[in-house]
């Protein structure tokens, strides 16, 4: 088995009503219950501000956050799967997906 | 629906603690809306956006938290938690800059009386009271109807302009409207209606209650073809009328008769459209799939409300409710009685709908030609211009009569009139009924 870091960007939650946003809810915690269970969930990771700071070059540059919506990095989980394929295969149920966001599937270097 | 395990639509048992025995289903929903009258009284009605701020960020903080690390143990809590810690730094950034409750203001000056304040303000038991005022709040008597219940679906329900425009068949533009001008009247008082020692109380209450009756209409004879929206509407005005029920100043009998006459009803919900989508009148309909819970329920809440002097007229729609529910069949129903209430009903609330209904009693009783001679006899059927069932029972009557030309002409009324696929489905599977052969059946 091999570790893999899915890194979450975007999915549009604009205008959502109580009740979407607990159906988003829900929908993530299946689909996190679901890699669970079948042994693939190393870590839940966490959420993320979406505020921050930009520590930039040798100048050590400060800047804000944010960053445009769909490139703002939301949250991360660590994942344990075969190989790359299924990996990335697994992301595919990811509940961003359906709101025009984007997984990140990284195969962690192994020493 | 149909076979598939029963969820009853209404979760808390009366008498029963509301808090303790509800599920997880639209916890977003009802905590939204308890939030944010908490919040409200704690900001001031005049600060009504800022407190749906706050409860959207701590919606949002919850979809995100839960979402990687799971549900916590106690939902509610956890959030009513991290709205309160926003509304603190929101209270301390903002004291110099922005009036909150004036109520609270001296309390919230001194930071010996301000945690110990919001503490007291957004704990359980001021939480009840405040999504109570904040309905008493919604029906301001300057708003109309159908603002109101906007208002409510919008603020103690945590519907978006979206959801209540499609429920409603209205135009999202016009419920933007409505609740911009509900919010620009509740901003106007400075606190949320106050229920002990108010002179008004008694007509707010008369007010709140035919708001939820008409949500409660709307979800369950309106005219949105989507089952699922139509069980929300119900499930939130009964969730509400319960939250009436359970408050000792608002449990007055016709409280009590209104969340029984919901019950009864709402035991018939899942049978009104059976398997392929199509709409079931009364006579056709499944009984033994009827909620026996919910019977017992509005049973139980009818007896309670059987005392003291005033007869309201869910009092008498609870009994005609009753009536449905306990009987047999459509044929084995003691339709004299119903007739009966509904001339009672008709002198509490006179209403051609009403009457129409009267009508359908009449001819199930005594036999098609006096129903039709009834719905012909209706004051103000003017009124019923619009509305399909008119025409729908009038064509029945016919059929039943074995006048099919006749029928077939009613159903062609009714048909342009349908306000759904699933109405218009219906009426045109009447009017094949004329074309092949009679089969008469019951109204309802």
């Amino acid at each position: 088995m091999s570790e893999f870091l899915y890194v979450y960007r975007g999915g549009n939650r604009a205008g959502l009503s109580p009740e979407q946003m607990q159906q988003v809810m829900q929908k993530w915690v299946t689909w996190m219950q679901g890699l669970a269970e079948k042994g693939h969930l190393k870590d839940r990771g966490h959420p993320l501000e979406a505020g921050g700071k930009l520590v930039n070059g040798r100048s050590k540059n400060v800047t804000d956050g944010p960053y445009a919506e769909k490139d703002l990095v939301g949250g991360y989980s660590l994942i344990e799967a075969r190989d790359l394929a299924q990996a990335t295969e697994l992301s595919k149920g990811c509940p961003i997906l359906e709101r025009d966001g984007s997984v990140e599937v990284r195969p962690i270097m192994q020493m | 629906m149909g076979s598939a395990p029963r969820n009853p639509i209404w979760h808390e048992p009366a008498g029963n603690d509301p808090a303790r025995c509800e599920s997880l289903e639209h916890l977003f929903r009802r905590e939204s809306g308890r939030m944010i009258a908490a919040l409200t009284r704690v900001f001031g009605v005049h600060n009504l956006a800022l407190a749906e701020d706050v409860v959207q960020d701590a919606l949002c903080r919850a979809l995100e938290v839960w979402k990687h690390r799971g549900m916590p143990e106690n939902p509610s809590a956890w959030l009513m938690t991290t709205a309160k810690n926003r509304a603190i730094d929101v209270l301390r950034r903002e004291r110099r800059a922005r009036a909150f409750a004036p109520e609270l203001e001296r309390l919230l000056e001194s930071e010996w009386t301000f945690t110990p304040t919001i503490e007291e303000a957004l704990g359980p038991h001021a939480i009840r009271d405040d999504e109570l005022r904040m309905m008493f709040s919604c029906v301001n008597p300057r708003l109309g109807e159908e603002s109101q219940v906007a208002l409510i679906l919008h603020i103690l329900c945590g519907f978006s302009v979206k959801e209540i425009a499609n429920a409603f068949l209205t135009s999202a533009a016009a419920i933007e409207k409505r609740i911009a001008r509900g919010k620009q009247v509740l901003s106007g008082s400075k606190r949320l209606f106050e229920l002990h020692e108010n002179a008004d109380f008694q007509a707010r209450l008369s007010a709140i209650q035919r708001a939820l009756y008409l949500l409660f209409n709307e979800g369950y004879h309106g005219s949105c073809a989507e089952q699922l929206i139509r069980v929300e509407l119900c499930r939130e005005a009964m969730r509400l009328a319960a939250v009436l029920t359970a408050h000792p100043l608002a449990a007055i009998p016709a409280t009590r008769a209104l969340l029984a006459l919901m019950c009864l009803h709402a035991a018939r919900l899942s049978t009104r459209v059976n398997e392929s989508g199509s709409l079931s009148l009364l006579g056709d309909q499944d009984r033994s799939q009827w909620n026996t819970e919910l019977i017992a329920q509005g049973q139980q809440l009818l007896e309670l409300a059987a005392t003291g002097e005033e007869l309201s007229e869910y009092h008498v729609e609870a009994a005609i409710a009753w009536c449905h529910v306990t009987a047999p069949s459509a044929r084995d129903t003691d339709w004299y009685q119903i007739v009966s209430l509904y001339d009672t009903l008709l002198a509490i609330r006179p209403s051609p709908v009403i009457a129409l209904n009267r009508a359908i009693a009449v001819a199930q009783h005594e036999g098609p030609a006096r129903g039709l001679a009834a719905l012909r006899g209706i004051d103000d059927r003017g009124r019923l211009a619009t509305y399909p069932f008119y025409p729908i029972a009038l064509g029945e009557l016919e059929l039943q009569c074995g006048r099919r030309a006749a029928a077939r002409e009613h159903f062609a009324v009714a048909l342009p009139l349908a306000r759904n696929p699933v109405e218009q489905e219906f009426i045109e599977q009447r009017i094949r009924a004329c074309d092949n052969q009679a089969e008469p059946r019951s109204g309802g």
